[in-house]
């Protein structure tokens, strides 16, 4: 499960950084949103990966902090989601804006002269 | 718990602009002046507030106001937490954000739509950003400021402000993301967001949470240093600030010090005397980054034909000068970095405004004069056949303007007689403090020659780039019509001036002040112990096991 964690969170990340230096808004848009998905990952993980255990205590059972999963990464995740899913949706507008102003979808608002 | 009235006050910075700023969406667009009238008095309120949390805190005697959320004890509910550094950040928000304020109830505020409700959002995400004492809700309240950020930013649209807009925004969520990574490293080595219980824990980590928990920091250091506009991460700040509306830009002064706050506040509280093996980590670093911002920021502004991006480049070389100090890592240095910051924010704050009054003057059609030259990438200036005709007699309104123009060159490069003098002078004389004379003196190392270089030569370049912009677009004589500047427009630029004058005055006693935020912000046991003390019982909350969660 680690490995396959680490591969998804390698494989979101490094196609996000490289989509974020693309020179085309959609590709950069696409790339922080990549990033965020790794980020959350990451998050994630950072709690200590449990298989099949809650983050809530369960009615008449407390005590063993070995049989519950960590519930505050899956606060600031959640937190995190939300923020990020937000910003991406400005950032869309944004886009839209700068399409619609400077009639090209280059970040620099103008193509490269070559 | 029983809590007194004014116990909340910690928490009205927060809820009052929250409120305002909601409340203000649900007036329409056509009722101007009600809504300039709530906005007005709800950033006045917001003054007072700061100006009583301020008397508070003398009042009370463990020099640290914690105010906690629904009554939690501290490192398992939020925490707020007022010491003397934050209510220095706090009322210098709240003077910056009044006389923004004015100065866009004239003519800004209807450059596009919810201009108010966006300023009074940005007011509470840095107010919270300020208060906040655990690290999560750091983030929330960076991204509270910043999404309003975006939207003043964006503010009377244009292509230049979309264009500019759309950098600012990525590089923003990119840090965002840097932000989260850093935080939940953190979380995942110590166990802890809280600030107090973090500086706490820290010395007893064992080696590979260390680890961890230093790269976290690092990655946490490069999301504020990313705002705090560090080189290399800087190339934005220029362009984003001098696209801006002129009253948007004064805000966007204060929101690259916030960077500057969190590094000195976590800097200290993590990494300073106490944390054990960890004990300054990073220094050299800040150190480092510090002077290549200054570097190139002088460069910057040098090269920098308008107005707007001379500002840009100034702030620049402020943020590096303060954090190429506060990296030295000693408190007689930190006062005087603090009290360079408040007057370097003001200046730039009045300066951000002053540009726009000038150049309406210059050509009716400057915006759009502007945004022609920037779009063909012609840098030219105005053909030189104007300057035969010399020997106009300036307006009395452009010498409002060039004696204001003025005071802000002499603050931003610090010559005396103003504020920027004596908060370059104060640093450089606890630099070169020699022993016996009070204090512990700071060791005399070739760091300290290199600061006292930096200072002198960029306060030379910034004069230089001034006096040149200010011999052309103030001395020179052009065909130009007398700027139609409103009271309001020019009252809060003085306003600002006259802050920097009231700091030059009172520089004692605010000196003496600064010094005390400085020492406190050095030793953070008085902090640590407030947050930490339960106040049922009133026992210090002690690190348990440590290690991870």
């Amino acid at each position: 499960m680690e490995l396959v964690l680490s591969i998804a969170i390698g494989a979101l990340g490094g196609s996000g950084v490289w989509l974020l230096l693309r020179p085309r808004t959609f590709q950069v848009i696409i790339g922080l949103t990549l990033l965020s998905y790794a980020v959350n990952l990451f998050i994630l993980s950072m709690g200590r990966l449990k298989v099949d255990m809650a983050p809530i205590l369960q009615k008449g059972e407390a005590g063993d902090l070995a049989s519950y999963a960590d519930p505050l990464p899956q606060a600031l995740v959640l937190t995190a989601i939300v923020i990020s899913f937000a910003t991406t949706a400005l950032f869309l507008v944004v886009l839209l804006a700068s399409r619609g102003l400077t009639g090209t979808d280059h970040v620099d608002g103008r193509e490269r002269e070559w | 718990m029983v809590i007194a009235w004014a116990d909340h006050l910690a928490i009205l910075p927060i809820l009052l602009p929250l409120a305002a700023g909601a409340g203000l969406l649900l007036v329409e667009e056509r009722h101007r002046a009600l809504k300039a009238a709530i906005s007005l008095a709800t950033t006045v309120a917001l003054a007072g507030i700061v100006t009583a949390l301020f008397h508070r805190l003398e009042a009370v005697p463990q020099e640290v106001i914690v105010y906690r959320l629904a009554g939690w004890p501290a490192p398992f509910g939020i925490v707020l937490v007022v010491d003397r550094l934050t209510v220095l950040m706090l009322m210098l928000t709240s003077g910056l954000a009044l006389a923004s304020l004015i100065f866009s109830l004239v003519r800004w505020s209807r450059a596009g739509v919810h201009y108010l409700s966006l300023f009074q959002f940005l007011l509470m995400g840095l107010n919270g950003a300020f208060l906040t004492g655990d690290l999560f809700n750091l983030f929330v309240f960076f991204e509270l400021l910043l999404a309003a950020s975006y939207g003043l930013a964006l503010h009377g649209s244009g292509i230049v402000r979309v264009r500019a807009g759309l950098h600012y925004i990525a590089i923003n969520l990119a840090a965002s993301l840097l932000f989260l990574i850093g935080v939940s490293l953190i979380y995942s080595a110590t166990g802890t967001l809280n600030m107090a219980d973090l500086a706490m824990r820290i010395p007893g980590l064992d080696a590979g949470d260390r680890m961890l928990m230093e790269a976290g920091s690092a990655i946490l250091g490069i999301a504020f240093l990313v705002k705090a506009g560090m080189w290399p991460l800087s190339f934005w700040l220029p362009t984003t600030y001098a696209a801006a509306a002129p009253p948007v830009a004064a805000m966007f002064a204060i929101m690259s010090k916030l960077g500057i706050y969190v590094i000195l506040r976590l800097w200290l509280l993590l990494f300073g005397d106490a944390a054990g093996a960890s004990s300054d980590f990073g220094g050299m670093a800040l150190l480092a980054i510090g002077g290549a911002t200054v570097l190139f920021g002088m460069i910057g502004i040098l090269a920098s034909q308008d107005l707007g991006r001379l500002t840009g480049f100034a702030v620049l070389i402020s943020s590096g000068t303060i954090l190429a100090v506060i990296a030295i890592g000693d408190a007689d240095l930190t006062g005087p970095a603090i009290y360079y910051m408040i007057s370097s924010t003001l200046a730039i704050g009045a300066m951000f405004m002053l540009i726009e009054l000038i150049e309406r003057g210059r050509d009716p059609g400057a915006d759009m004069l502007a945004v022609t030259r920037e779009a063909y990438g012609d840098d030219s200036e105005e053909d030189p056949l104007k300057m035969e005709e010399i020997g106009i007699a300036i307006p009395a309104t452009i010498t409002v303007l060039g004696l204001c123009f003025l005071s802000c060159a002499l603050v931003l490069a610090g010559m005396p007689p103003l504020s920027g003098f004596i908060g370059k002078f104060a640093i450089l004389s606890a630099a070169f403090s020699v022993p016996g004379q009070g204090q512990d003196a700071v060791p005399v190392t070739a760091f300290t020659w290199l600061l006292l270089a930096l200072l002198m030569v960029s306060g030379i370049v910034t004069l230089m780039a001034m006096t040149r912009a200010g011999i052309r677009t103030l001395w020179i004589p052009q065909e130009r019509t007398t700027p139609m500047v409103h009271l309001a427009e020019i009252a809060p630029i003085i306003l600002l001036l006259a802050g920097c004058l009231a700091l030059t005055i009172q520089a004692d006693p605010v000196l003496r002040y600064m010094n005390a935020a400085a020492s406190a912000a050095h030793s953070p046991a008085d902090y640590v112990r407030g947050v930490l003390t339960d106040p049922e019982t009133g026992a210090i909350r002690s690190p348990d096991s440590g290690g991870g969660p």
